[in-house]
């Protein structure tokens, strides 16, 4: 195991996608510049490129996520793979098969990427360790943890409608504590540099020491969202009501939906995101989600782009030992005969 | 990798003014009929589109210029992986019934072409392609061949051509690594 870099190889070069964290500023734009072309395949008669053309995808969800699923299924089979989706409540792990048996029988029918939906922290990084050295895992959500396609995706809306990101005051706002979305959220946006990045929630729903990750907090919605550029809600989970962590829905979204006159403190050409799915009127008014500063469904479409980055990136590695010394790929800096 | 020779921008203007030239002869008995202005010309990415963009302006074309960036149609991907450098496509929605004018900068092994000719026609399908490059040279590895060619290069199988620009556009030979 190599700590935070186990998700890169001898090279430095993605082999799995685990989390935001230990990735470098360099290595994110790539993603999102590799991204930026992946938006023209659909614009294509076929929407679909060859470089997966015989690669097995296998998409594990432990946890129920219908958008992450499709899209992670859309995006590999726009890249021309042959995707399987395990339904884990009818698979052999009820029956008391462990999970790391189930990998490799899934290994010995050679598929070579695993998607991980898991509802505990460290399921995927887990399930690297235990892949053979040719397969890449891809995170799609673990626990609290980390959700690092949807940060990209993210980063990629906001870098599509803003430009640069130094200049951005970026506001996430709701329940922090529980969100793997966030954190990745904070580590990828700290990470391209951007001026200000602000967490806005009730004390009950803000980690300990949330400072450490180069935000600043904030507790009071409108002066939170004063002068922001970019304003990310987050879900709020229906359970943590129930844990009584916070008084009811109407008092939450008194203080913390995103209304038209909070939205008014932000900068005039501020777009709002969501990961979703939403609570129209928990944690945003329906006339802001479907209004003109609202990019969510963008963010849904950006997102078939930036799983087809990564998928593409991590299974297009040179086997490590015998790469050969190759031409640069066409299109780069110089005209080159072939 | 150290440049052996290289062929100035001048001599490749003049060689340009003559691909052009002879595309009006070919296009003119190929398609009887069409008009040359209203084919659609497509360059692929880098040296492709640099010579494009000179022909494209010498033969005063009504439709824009295609780009076309071929990295996701390539048959050693597995091998190189991706690069960051991929600049995305720009081709019309529909390609379909258009008489398509494909430019690149050297024909070596034609596995370009074949990977172009596959992106293209994921866009639709076209009247036809009339493949047009700068300079061609010994190596082919797939059954294709051009029908404008710029110039013949000599090379070694050890020897690169290899064009540089867009300003000024120079043509270059250099040793392989």
């Amino acid at each position: 195991m190599r700590g935070q870099n186990l998700q890169l190889d001898e090279q430095g070069r993605l082999k799995h996608l685990l989390t935001i964290e230990g990735l470098k500023r360099q290595q994110i734009v790539d993603i999102l510049d590799i991204a930026e072309s992946f938006i023209s395949v659909g614009d294509q008669q076929v929407r679909k490129v060859p470089l997966l053309r015989g690669k097995t995808v296998v998409n594990l969800f432990f946890e129920a996520s219908t958008r992450t699923l499709t899209t992670f299924e859309l995006a590999a089979k726009r890249l021309s793979a042959d995707v399987l989706k395990i339904n884990i409540n009818t698979s052999a792990t009820v029956k008391g098969e462990s999970l790391l048996d189930m990998l490799h029988n899934l290994e010995a029918m050679q598929c070579d990427m695993f998607v991980v939906r898991h509802s505990d922290s460290g399921a995927a990084h887990l399930i690297s360790q235990h892949v053979a050295p040719h397969v890449s895992v891809i995170n799609a959500g673990d626990g609290r943890h980390a959700h690092p396609t949807q940060a990209l995706l993210d980063m990629f809306t906001i870098r599509r409608r803003k430009g640069e990101f130094a200049p951005l005051t970026v506001a996430i706002v709701g329940d922090i504590m529980h969100s793997r979305v966030a954190r990745s959220q904070i580590h990828a946006l700290t990470t391209l540099g951007v001026n200000e990045v602000r967490v806005v929630a009730p004390k009950t729903l803000i980690p300990a020491q949330v400072e450490s990750l180069g935000v600043h907090v904030y507790h009071d919605m409108k002066a939170g969202l004063r002068d922001a550029d970019v304003i990310i809600m987050l879900r709020l989970q229906k359970e943590r009501m129930r844990g009584a962590m916070l008084p009811s829905e109407q008092e939450y979204f008194q203080s913390y939906g995103l209304t038209r006159d909070k939205l008014a403190m932000a900068r005039p050409d501020a777009i709002v995101m969501h990961p979703g799915p939403i609570n129209r009127g928990v944690e945003i008014d329906s006339e802001i989600a479907d209004g003109p500063q609202s990019v969510i469904l963008e963010q849904v479409s950006n997102g078939i782009a930036v799983r087809m980055a990564v998928m593409s990136m991590v299974l297009g590695r040179p086997p490590a030992e015998n790469a050969p010394a190759e031409a640069p790929a066409k299109g780069s800096a110089q005209g080159e005969a072939s | 990798m150290t440049a052996q020779h290289s062929q100035s921008a001048t001599s490749i203007a003049s060689v340009i003014t003559r691909m052009a030239d002879e595309l009006r002869t070919r296009f003119a008995q190929d398609h009887p009929g069409t008009g040359l202005e209203d084919a659609l010309m497509i360059g692929i990415h880098t040296g492709g589109v640099w010579v494009a963009e000179r022909l494209h302006a010498q033969l005063g074309l009504q439709q824009s210029l295609g780009r076309l960036d071929i990295s996701f149609y390539r048959d050693d991907f597995s091998r190189i992986g991706m690069n960051p450098q991929v600049k995305p496509s720009q081709l019309p929605t529909t390609v379909d019934d258009s008489h398509i004018i494909l430019v690149d900068d050297i024909l070596h092994t034609g596995r370009t072409i074949r990977a172009a000719l596959n992106e293209i026609f994921d866009y639709g399908r076209p009247a036809s392609v009339t493949l047009v490059v700068l300079g061609e040279r010994s190596g082919r590895e797939l059954p294709i061949q051009a029908d404008i060619v710029g110039q013949h290069l000599s090379l070694s199988e050890h020897e690169h051509a290899k064009l540089t620009g867009p300003e000024p556009l120079q043509l270059e030979v250099v040793e392989a690594p």
